[in-house]
């Protein structure tokens, strides 16, 4: 290999920083929490519209200001003019609380507003919608483990397992720490992001399993470190092209993906640097060597 | 790997040609067949409710309904009794010790049972009896329960059907979801808070007649238009079930909007004898636990005809006669969860979503090209071929494409050239050592197969569990990235590596070999 580089060298420090990344995302997530979404937690989103485009936040935050709401929070969506306001009341009990909300509204700030979007779930079915998705992802981590496990030695599946949650609980604790909303979408971005990362880490392992039977007399780390450097280039392409596909859908696709890409290019991010700094050396730490594979065999 | 038969080629290109001619399909002057991709709510507006059915009314009310033939099995059998108390969901009486062993015994009759239906479906009775000292307790079974719940919302369903029907909303989905509820789609609503609230009406319609005094037997109700307060008798003249038409109309004289409905017989009948016997009288028009109106009876109403009037608006008087059209619900029903998406939103977030997916893709084909230069070329071809496939099989599925779903689409176009990366480079490892340029290529393609099947088996399984536990717009985004797979390991490993095959074995110079 003409670019070699000597990857295992910076295992080690690459491994503090991931247990320390880890370690605060984990603290993140259980003294702040998520920021849940009218999706988990219940409650109402509207996205409006309002033709006067001058219209100030603050406006619009006092002609919301009703105590029945409960907690509101209003924010810039997109244009000028377009809101994204979120409050705690379940909109569904009065049929026709929206219809007077909208009418009380427009007549506060003093302009026609548009309810482009309304979504209102109620605690029962957003309790369900969390459930479900921890199951999901629970689950697809554990579908993944298992096909891992069927198809490779478990030194592989520990590796590749241990490089997935490092890269959902980050993730996760990225988004604790900016606060960003967590709704179904952000769930499929990380079910995504699981079978992305998976995806990575199983080309190296493939590559690193085949090296491991052609040179018997290597030690690990540099089986490790030949296989990283002959697949990285493609490693770094994919990641590349994908991302090239995630910005442009989070640059143009409009408001409502935007946090769901946003997930996505984090997700890709660190699911490649997963595969090479926190799933390989796993492998390193187990000493596999052509013997592990052979043993298997026997069985 | 590099040597194709000429039916192989021949199916190939089959394949890809008639995915472009179902692709085809979307576009408006191709109607050859009647197949389309659907929009999702999110892209073309409209409304997904979910509702709920409250059974607990139902399950006092039709408790209710059995203390008439309960006492009367008591009396017939000579079983004496005391103490007999109706709680919403219990009723309790004391009975002596001696007579329990033979009121059991007529109470688990299996034929001709007026009291405890036997559901031959479970083979279990509706009601459960239990002594406690000289205490007896009915309720209804788990089983009852069950049955009950179950016939109460097939019936909602229908009535519910009925509404959206007859409001002539396009294409609507009425569907169950478990046990206790239904799933309401309506694409492209203009009013969703007037669908919200026909849907919501319980529409329990009765005739009762208000009494001078207020006594047991009758109950205080709300007149709606003034907000005074009437004693209604309790019992019911006739009620909603004995109506077989209701037909918004303006009364001829004081041109105000008013409904006619129309009885059965059995409801004409007995209108009539109470109309008859009771002129003079005021009769209370009740909806839901509200008098509408309480007109005075001036003379008696035998040709089964009436009209409603309540100060409506003509809005309300249309949907008041659709209620009482379609049915009353046999349990009130909550909404639990509702997603509106306005029309215009609809329409930004296609376009967005198409603009994003063209320059996406835009950018991740310059990028091929300048990395791989003719095979680059060939993975674009195999990108666009991959692309026309994803579409041409989401028609013959009639899939419905959401927002998330085209993200879907961006992200298999920038993940499906992975599986050409990880051939063209490992074809150029191989040619590093190996001296024959064909030989590079079939190794190289060979060597990469059980990678690429690995990595894309992986997205799979991501794909199928977003699916399943999925719901709306997420399983439109599994549904894309699931077939986005598929058809990105067929244009990989057939439509590419044809043309790949065609290029290295017309090459014998090995000009293009600048991988």
């Amino acid at each position: 290999m003409n670019n070699k580089i000597n990857f295992s060298k910076f295992f080690k420090v690459a491994n503090i920083f991931s247990l320390l990344a880890v370690v605060i995302s984990i603290l993140f997530l259980f003294f702040k929490g998520l920021n849940y979404g009218v999706d988990f937690k219940g409650g109402t989103l509207l996205e409006i519209r309002i033709e006067n485009k001058n219209i100030q936040i603050q406006d619009l935050r006092s002609s919301l200001n009703m105590p029945e709401l409960g907690d509101v929070n209003v924010k810039q969506f997109g244009e000028a003019g377009d809101f994204l306001i979120k409050f705690e009341k379940n909109a569904n009990e009065n049929k026709k609380f929206i219809a007077d909300l909208k009418n009380s509204m427009s007549k506060k700030i003093n302009s026609a507003v548009n309810f482009r979007r309304v979504e209102t779930v109620g605690p029962k079915v957003s309790g369900e919608l969390l459930k479900q998705g921890i199951t999901a992802i629970v689950l697809a981590l554990s579908a993944m483990l298992f096909y891992i496990w069927i198809r490779f030695e478990w030194q592989f599946s520990l590796g590749a397992i241990v490089a997935l949650l490092h890269d959902v609980v980050i993730t996760l604790g990225i988004f604790s720490i900016l606060s960003f909303e967590v709704n179904l979408s952000i769930v499929a971005a990380v079910l995504t992001i699981v079978g992305y990362s998976m995806n990575d880490t199983v080309v190296i392992f493939d590559r690193i399993r085949e090296n491991l039977l052609k040179y018997s007399k290597i030690k690990t780390n540099e089986i490790t470190d030949i296989s990283v450097n002959e697949t990285l280039s493609r490693t770094i392409i994919t990641s590349l092209t994908t991302l090239l596909a995630l910005f442009s859908i989070f640059i143009l696709g409009g408001e409502i993906l935007k946090g769901f890409s946003f997930a996505m290019i984090l997700g890709v991010i660190i699911g490649t640097y997963s595969s090479i700094f926190v799933a390989s050396p796993v492998l390193n730490y187990f000493k596999v060597t052509q013997k592990t594979l052979l043993k298997d065999d026997d069985i | 790997m590099l040597s194709f038969t000429k039916i192989k080629v021949l199916l190939i290109y089959l394949i890809l040609v008639s995915a472009i001619f179902f692709a085809s399909l979307n576009l408006k002057y191709n109607n050859l067949i009647d197949k389309e991709v659907n929009l999702g709510l999110d892209l073309q507006g409209g409304s997904y409710i979910l509702l709920e059915i409250d059974t607990k009314p139902l399950v006092s009310q039709k408790l209710q309904t059995k203390v008439i033939p309960l006492k009367k099995l008591l009396n017939q059998n000579e079983i004496e009794f005391k103490d007999f108390t109706v709680s919403p969901e219990l009723i309790s009486l004391t009975i002596n010790k001696e007579k329990q062993n033979k009121f059991k015994n007529i109470f688990f009759k299996q034929k001709e049972n007026k009291v405890n239906n036997f559901i031959s479906e479970y083979n279990k009775f509706e009601l459960d009896l239990e002594f406690s000292q000289d205490k007896a307790f009915i309720r209804f079974s788990n089983f009852g329960l069950v049955s009950l719940n179950n016939a109460a919302l097939k019936q909602s369903i229908e009535i519910i059907r009925r509404r959206i029907d007859d409001l002539g909303t396009k294409e609507p989905t009425i569907l169950q979801r478990g046990d206790k509820r239904i799933l309401v789609e309506l694409p492209g609503i203009d009013n969703p808070e007037r669908v919200k609230e026909l849907l919501g009406k319980t529409a329990q319609l009765t005739f009762r007649l208000v009494s001078k005094d207020d006594g047991f037997g009758s109950e205080k109700l709300i007149l709606t238009e003034s907000g005074e307060e009437l004693t209604v008798n309790k019992r019911v003249v006739i009620s909603g079930d004995n109506l077989v038409d209701a037909q918004p109309k303006f009364d001829n004289q004081s041109n105000q909007p008013i409904v006619l409905f129309t009885l059965d017989r059995l409801g004409a009948r007995k209108f009539g004898r109470i109309t008859t016997e009771n002129v003079g009288r005021r009769l209370a028009i009740v909806l839901d636990n509200y008098v509408i109106s309480a007109p005075q009876i001036r003379e008696a109403i035998t040709a089964g005809t009436g009209t409603i009037s309540g100060g409506f608006s003509f809005q309300e008087s249309t949907d008041l006669a659709l209620l009482l059209r379609s049915g009353a619900l046999p349990a009130p029903i909550n909404i639990v969860e509702e997603r509106t998406v306005g029309p215009d939103l609809g329409k930004d977030s296609i376009e967005a979503g198409i603009f994003s997916l063209i320059i996406g893709f835009t950018l991740v084909i310059i990028f091929m090209f300048i990395k791989y230069k003719i095979f680059g070329l060939v993975s674009n071809i195999s990108l666009i071929a991959n692309l026309l496939m994803m579409i041409g099989i989401l028609t013959i599925l009639e899939a419905t494409l959401t927002l998330p779903g085209i993200a879907g689409i961006i992200l298999t176009v920038g993940m499906a050239v992975d599986s050409n990366v990880l051939i063209y480079e490992r074809i150029k490892e191989e040619l590093r050592t190996e001296k024959s340029i064909i030989h590079a290529f079939d190794t190289g393609y060979n060597k990469a197969k059980i990678t690429v099947i690995d990595a894309n088996v992986t997205t799979l399984i991501a794909a199928v569990i977003l699916f399943v536990f999925g719901s709306g717009p997420v399983k439109g985004f599994a549904v894309t990235l699931g077939i986005g797979i598929i058809t990105t390991l067929f244009s990989a490993y057939f439509i590419a590596r044809h043309l790949t095959s065609v290029i290295v074995l017309n090459d014998k110079e090995g000009k293009y070999f600048k991988l």
